[in-house]
């Protein structure tokens, strides 16, 4: 196990235009050995795969498989050459509409040698030849589209197989599977280590990579910033290198919230996660931060509605509050910017002051719903100014602006009406560095009157928005600290799920 | 992951206008009125080229050839908006005039049972259609076309496959003992006086009238924006807490609603139940709402550019007409202009672009 690495790669650097990507990555893999991957949200980790995996062409640097130089100019020539990826998206790498056998083979009906003529007898016996060799017992005569997701996946790793690859990217293989597939995986992960492969596995849950990493390497900002062996590895190390060191944090006059806006009580998001308390208060901000999968945006969208929680009893201003829809959270004073801004927040067809408007028309509306542009102009302009909005004027569509401003309409839609507690879900992705701090500060300075939360993964951004930082982990809540002399080492072990043993 | 924290994303967008905008802003001019020039074009060169083009008689014929469909596919706008279809418009209307015609015919009903009955099966049909789309998760254009499917056999039943006409025969062999009451077939035959008396027939009215109104609704309050902000992303409009499904089922009951009322201008019409008539009416209807995405250049549906569309179909063809061109080209001549209305749309203005 401990011999030269099949895999090397040395000093890979990628840019898009002027944006680096990658900054020089060195990363080896071993034969019979599982190597984690680790890094943020943007730090690198797709880019790095689809490089090695044959998608993009990499702009410096050498990549080198088994001693021979590996440059592949497309997918089927990196899956040849024996480096096989099983991207995230599980649907991605099965057809639906097919069933297993021909989706175990789907590979071989492609190419100049294969035969013109689709004979399902030797379909069936080529992919019970790869069933088997995989340990797969799937009725291969069943559609696609009757199997669970992770049966999905690992017809679509078994397929992988099927080429005999050296090297395995397996790219968050768990990100929608539950606790009970997730453990077949591993197992399916374990026979393949033993038979020499090495394996990239790429995720964010602490609690695949303590089951499965033999090392870890920490991916942050387009460079290496660790890499961990040895038979105990420290995984507090390794979230700390993904999240960033030097973590600074100053410039905040740190608040005591008011009196409570919400409180939440024996909240379960989901029947297998432990409950949990907490309140918010008026005046104060509170960052939420956890890694990516441990239940942020499903605990954003309770809150507003969007979603039901399995169990638990939520109040606002001491009333019980169980909204059913958003529609209902709105009307209750209770608004969310939410994350992904493209999908759930803007209008493509709307411009600035149209988006801004959208959720409150009723109110602006003059009697018997029509609408009152003026007053949403008026409305939108004054945004645009509080928070610095660049653009010609309030009448710009959305897709001339830049990923910051866009960011700047969205809080500017919930900000321009008041309300009793405002969440917030990753308002800084895709959004620079500017931009976020124009965002920081407008939420900072309005944050009297009403509760804010602020769900976050990036800790960075925590210590520079919030009076108050909760911890999630596993659906629950693991932890909660003020910002003002941190520990940071409990955080990071709380944000890598040791709080159990901590207890 | 590729534009994430990057300071050159909040470029701010450049103030002086380069050289290059100039032909730019030519090519957005052409755009926007592209369509609406094109039309005024037409006008002229119909009034010069022929004698008698240029006259109220010629204008209100035009306004009246193009009034069904015209109704029918200011219906379709509301379903594009919310970003859905409905393929049954044409035989919602055939369905209307048919059940008009029977309540009338058969049943010996008056006009205003006619005229209601109608207006509730496009409510119905409206419902189902939403039914299908929404709670079925059955795509649009498909539920639509099942429910055309469903409906030209539906309106056959009645009769046995036969036309319905003032004394027909019955499948039991006695004959028809109701008409069409008078009150009825005014509302394809009366004309109103305006300039000249004897000038503007109802359906041309009804169909100004209803485009002024599902105009204003779309454009100018908050239901409509709302559809809108629905067809253009869905989940954004929900999370801004708008009831996406309620509004979704509203927009297949304007289209129903309105191809109905497109049903019994029909029947007023023809004065009978004609099993025949009806085929273009789906087609000509789409027609003129997917050039209405051309007029202004805004590559959305919109009932403006829908009303237009109807028209420019309309002038184009009774200029032809009248210029001698024979009727068997009118179907190529509808189906040129939506192409090149659709390349305008997608090919050319900025949001094809995206």
């Amino acid at each position: 196990m401990n011999e030269e690495p099949v895999f090397r790669v040395e000093g890979l650097r990628k840019s898009f235009g002027r944006i680096q990507v990658l900054g020089g990555v060195d990363l080896s893999l071993r034969a019979g050995s599982v190597t984690a991957l680790m890094g943020a949200n943007g730090a690198g980790k797709s880019t790095l795969v689809r490089i090695v995996s044959g998608v993009y062409a990499r702009d410096a640097g050498h990549i080198s498989l088994a001693g021979q130089i590996f440059s592949p100019s497309s997918p089927a020539e990196a899956i040849r050459a024996g480096v096989v990826t099983v991207h995230q998206n599980i649907n991605d790498g099965v057809v639906a509409d097919l069933d297993v056998a021909t989706n175990l083979t789907l590979d071989r009906l492609n190419g100049r040698s294969a035969p013109w003529f689709f004979n399902p007898r030797r379909v069936r016996r080529e992919a019970k030849a790869v069933a088997d060799r995989m340990g797969l017992s799937l009725d291969l005569g069943v559609g696609i589209s009757g199997l669970s997701l992770a049966d999905r996946q690992m017809v679509a790793i078994a397929r992988a197989m099927a080429h005999e690859p050296k090297v395995l990217i397996l790219d968050e293989p768990t990100s929608s599977l539950s606790s009970a597939e997730a453990e077949r995986l591993f197992q399916l992960v374990d026979r393949l280590r033993a038979r020499g492969v090495a394996i990239l596995y790429i995720s964010h849950r602490m609690s695949d990579i303590r089951r499965l990493a033999d090392s870890i390497v920490s991916l942050r900002d387009g460079r290496i910033t660790g890499t961990f062996t040895g038979p105990d590895l420290d995984y507090e190390g390794a979230v700390n290198a993904m999240l960033g060191k030097a973590i600074s944090h100053d410039g905040i006059a740190v608040r005591d919230g008011g009196a409570t806006v919400l409180g939440a009580e024996e909240l379960m998001l989901s029947p297998s996660a432990r409950p949990f308390d907490f309140v918010l208060r008026e005046g104060e901000v509170v960052a939420v931060t956890g890694l990516v999968g441990v239940g942020k945006t499903a605990l954003a969208e309770t809150l507003f509605g969007a979603r039901q929680p399995f169990a638990g009893r939520m109040s606002l201003d001491g009333r019980r509050y169980q909204p059913r829809t958003p529609q209902e959270a709105i009307a209750e004073g209770v608004f969310l910017v939410a994350k992904d801004r493209a999908d759930n927040g803007i209008v493509p067809d709307f411009n600035i002051y149209e988006n801004i408007s959208l959720p409150f028309l009723k109110r602006l509306a003059r009697v018997g719903g029509v609408s009152s542009r003026g007053s949403e102009r008026g409305e939108a302009k004054r945004q645009i100014s509080a928070l610095g909005i660049v653009c010609r004027s309030e009448r710009d569509e959305m897709h001339t602006l830049s990923g910051g401003n866009q960011q700047k309409v969205m809080v500017a839609r919930w900000l321009s009406q008041p309300c009793r507690l405002l969440v917030l879900d990753e308002p800084f992705q895709g959004v620079d560095i500017a931009a976020r701090r124009d965002i920081a500060e407008k939420l900072r300075a309005s944050a009297q009157g009403r509760a804010t939360v602020v769900f976050l993964t990036e800790l960075d951004e925590a210590f520079e928005i919030a009076d108050r930082i909760l911890v999630m982990s596993e659906q629950t809540l693991a932890g909660e600290h003020l910002n003002a002399g941190i520990d940071v080492s409990k955080l990071l072990a709380e944000i890598a799920g040791q709080h159990e043993m901590v207890n | 992951m590729t534009d994430h924290d990057t300071p050159i994303a909040a470029a701010q967008p450049a103030k002086i206008v380069p050289p290059q905008a100039m032909g730019a802003n030519i090519r957005e001019l052409a755009i926007r009125y592209g369509f609406l020039l094109l039309l005024a074009v037409m006008l002229v060169y119909f009034s010069i080229a022929t004698s008698g083009f240029a006259s109220p008689q010629s204008a209100v014929f035009i306004l009246q050839s193009v009034s069904i469909t015209g109704i029918l596919a200011l219906g379709v706008t509301a379903t594009m908006v919310v970003g859905g279809f409905d393929l049954s418009i044409g035989s919602v209307a055939t369905t209307a005039m048919m059940a008009s015609s029977y309540i009338m015919v058969i049943l010996n009903g008056d006009a205003l049972t006619a005229i209601a009955v109608c207006l509730l099966i496009g409510i119905v049909i409206g419902l189902v259609n939403g039914f299908l789309v929404v709670y079925m998760r059955v795509p649009d254009l498909l539920a639509t076309l099942g429910m055309m499917f469903l409906l030209v056999g539906l309106q056959r039943i009645p009769t046995e496959g036969r036309s319905i006409a003032t004394g027909m025969s019955l499948p039991d062999g006695s004959t028809a003992t109701g008409s069409f009451s008078p009150a009825f077939l005014a509302l394809g035959r009366h004309k109103f006086d305006f300039l000249l008396p004897n000038l503007v027939p109802v359906s041309v009215v009804v169909l100004i009238v209803l485009a002024i109104l599902i105009w204003f609704f779309l454009e100018y309050t908050r239901f409509g924006r709302m559809m809108y902000a629905v067809g253009s992303n869905e989940r954004a409009a929900e999370l801004a807490g708008a009831p996406v499904n309620a509004y979704k089922m509203f927009a297949y009951v304007i289209s129903g609603v309105f191809a109905s009322i497109g049903g019994i201008l029909l029947a007023a019409r023809l004065g009978r139940g004609d099993i025949a008539s009806g085929n273009n009416l789906l087609l000509d209807a789409v027609a003129a709402a997917l050039i209405g995405f051309a007029v202004l250049g805004v590559a959305k549906p919109n009932a403006f550019g829908t009303a237009v569309g109807a028209l420019f179909v309309g002038v184009l063809l009774q200029g032809l007409t009248m210029m001698n061109a024979p009727y068997y080209t009118q179907d190529f001549v509808k189906g040129a202009v939506l192409v090149i209305a659709l390349v305008f749309t997608f090919a050319l203005s900025e949001r094809g672009k995206r």
